[in-house]
């Protein structure tokens, strides 16, 4: 990235793409793999831990964007960590009042938010060097990013571990979601594993391995598609040939 | 006396891995009529099935991966994979889980990591652990064995075989039964000699336990022509049952209500004898060295006595050897042997000092 891009700003459409895809915080930089791979054994665990940490990652983001013009070099972690804390305290009160069931089940991994790489690693790499709208917009996508990949797994490990999907919603959603439930392979399927560690474990590589192998197949294309030099062709202003 | 001047290499042309896999397949035979005789079809029906989900696995990865199929396939160890996998579940379980089991073993444990020779951790106790976790019942229901079937009856033959494991009929009562050490691991506050006297599994049997004690000799037999074959050095399998012997010996407590059972008991019942013989001495996930394999062996021993003693599960060879796995570049890394012409051992790869 060139100076003149830094002072502007990356496009949006750049910031968007690098949460979602290019830079996942889950698939590519591999942070906040605790939870990643601790709470989603279901859909409602990994969307409602998913939704809480992409609260968090917009509201620090944001906050030291603004305050990075104010925060010395040196003190700037501390900063950090207690603004990352703040937003999770309050996420942390707010699904205790409105989703309680669902607070009591994710537990511990509501708290340990804080210590979620993804969110100091933006607030540390992105949010400190560049101007709020940007900061803001990276945590929306870098917590949508993280967001996906979460439901994912809980979605391929709830449907292959319990047999269900979308089980239990209405702890998200209320009673509307009673009969959200879908139960494709019969009432006594169960694969113990899927829900177990190991299967997060497996389900996480096996997602990376698709998003590499789409990548490369991406990569593949492109290139086919690029004009290729001519074998010897001199270039300008270089020395030497292409080989 | 003469000295024939003979040109190096002195060592003789080694076997390739399809007629080491051949052989290991043949040893496998005795266990297999054993566990055939005392426990009917179903083994023989696990063995089957699971080989030939395999070998398509194996092809159907192999050509994934653009290479040549019929020269993976010609090595054979996905068979062999296949047929311990085979061996060391129930008889006559549901045909899902063989397949199941043997994807897992195939494609996960084997394919996933590189393929033969590639693979840290031994492919068919994967396939097994995979199993027992996620389908706890199913991998706990045994067949009772010949001696102890109720008066008059016989094991499903192999057409009924087949239906019970395709078409998930229920067999018979009295078919399915208790093995030995699920019965010891709940039989608390019983002495030993009470155990032996009131369970049939214990009283119809010779000297360890009705059936197994057979299972166990075919594996040993089996082990043993191997062994007189060199396939393997004597090390791991050794190493693996000094063990688990001077741990029962040790833990025997002179029969009393709380003694995990006697050194027979744990040497010719459960998975030893074909752990010890098949599933430790797989070249590709045990230590390398004649040191090493001796030390991967008495942890395995150690391992499978401990979880078998104070663990929840009644056997553990499967999680025994796989945490020997993880163990096992960590004790090469230690036991390196000493390089013909060198005074000590270092590694190759190690610069002179000075």
């Amino acid at each position: 990235m060139s100076s003149e891009v830094i002072s502007d700003g990356p496009s949006i459409s750049e910031v968007t793409k690098n949460g979602l895809w290019t830079n996942n915080p889950a698939l590519v930089q591999l942070l906040g793999l605790c939870p990643l791979l601790a709470v989603t054994g279901s859909v409602v665990n990994a969307l409602g831990l998913g939704l809480a940490t992409m609260a968090v990652l917009i509201g620090s983001n944001t906050i030291v964007s603004l305050i990075r013009n104010h925060v010395s070099d040196a003190v700037r972690l501390p900063a950090f960590v207690i603004i990352i804390a703040a937003f999770v305290t309050c996420a942390e009160l707010l699904m205790k009042a409105y989703t309680y069931e669902l607070y009591q089940i994710l537990g511990i991994f509501i708290p340990l938010i804080v210590t979620n790489c993804a969110i100091l690693g933006r607030a540390e790499a992105f949010a400190s060097k560049h101007h709020v709208g940007y900061a803001a917009l990276d945590g929306l996508m870098m917590g949508m990013g993280f967001l996906l990949v979460l439901v994912a797994l809980g979605a391929i490990r709830e449907l292959f571990g319990q047999g269900t999907l979308f089980a239990s919603m209405n702890l998200l959603f209320g009673p509307v979601a009673n009969s959200w439930m879908l139960q494709p392979f019969g009432e006594n399927y169960s694969f113990l594993i899927a829900v177990l560690p190991p299967g997060a474990f497996l389900v996480t590589g096996l997602l990376i391995a698709g998003k590499n192998y789409i990548d490369a197949v991406l990569k593949r294309r492109a290139d086919a598609q690029r004009d290729r030099p001519i074998k010897g062709a001199k270039r300008i202003r270089t020395t030497g040939h292409i080989s | 006396m003469a000295f024939k001047q003979v040109s190096s290499p002195h060592a003789h042309a080694a076997q390739n891995t399809a007629q080491v896999m051949k052989l290991v397949l043949l040893a496998t035979i005795p266990g297999l009529v054993a566990l055939t005789w005392q426990f009917g079809w179903g083994s023989f029906i696990n063995v089957v099935l699971a080989s030939v989900t395999a070998v398509c696995c194996e092809a159907a990865i192999v050509k994934m991966r653009g290479r040549s199929i019929s020269f993976y396939l010609g090595d054979y160890s996905a068979v062999v994979t296949a047929v311990l996998l085979g061996l060391a579940l129930p008889p006559l379980t549901p045909w899902w889980i063989v397949v199941v089991g043997t994807v897992s073993s195939i494609v996960v444990a084997k394919q996933l990591y590189g393929g033969l020779g590639y693979n840290p951790f031994n492919p068919a106790m994967v396939g097994y652990v995979v199993l027992l976790i996620s389908f706890p019942i199913q991998m706990t229901t045994w067949v009772a064995p010949l001696a102890l079937l109720p008066a008059g009856t016989a094991h499903p033959g192999l057409m009924e075989s087949l239906q019970i494991v395709f078409a998930g009929y229920s067999p018979a009562d009295g078919v399915t039964g208790a093995t030995p050490l699920d019965v010891f691991k709940h039989s608390s506050g019983l002495l030993v000699d009470q155990v032996y006297d009131r369970e049939p599994l214990f009283n119809q049997a010779m000297f360890a336990g009705a059936g197994w004690e057979w299972v166990n000799l075919g594996f040993l037999l089996g082990g043993i022509v191997l062994l007189t074959q060199r396939i393997f050095t004597w090390h791991g399998p050794v190493g693996m049952l000094g063990a688990l012997a001077l741990m029962s010996i040790i833990f025997w407590d002179s029969g009393s209500s709380s003694s995990p059972g006697s050194p027979l008991m744990h040497l010719f019942s459960g998975a030893s004898m074909m752990g010890a013989f098949f599933i430790l001495t797989d070249p590709v996930s045990s230590a390398v060295s004649n040191r090493g394999r001796l030390i991967f062996g008495i942890l395995i021993g150690i391992l499978v006595y401990v979880i078998r003693a104070w663990g929840n599960y009644p056997d553990a060879v499967a999680f025994a050897v796989l945490i020997a796995n993880f163990a096992a570049p960590f004790i090469d890394n230690y036991t390196l042997p000493r390089t013909y012409g060198h005074t000590d051992r270092r590694r190759a790869t190690e610069k002179e000092e000075g």
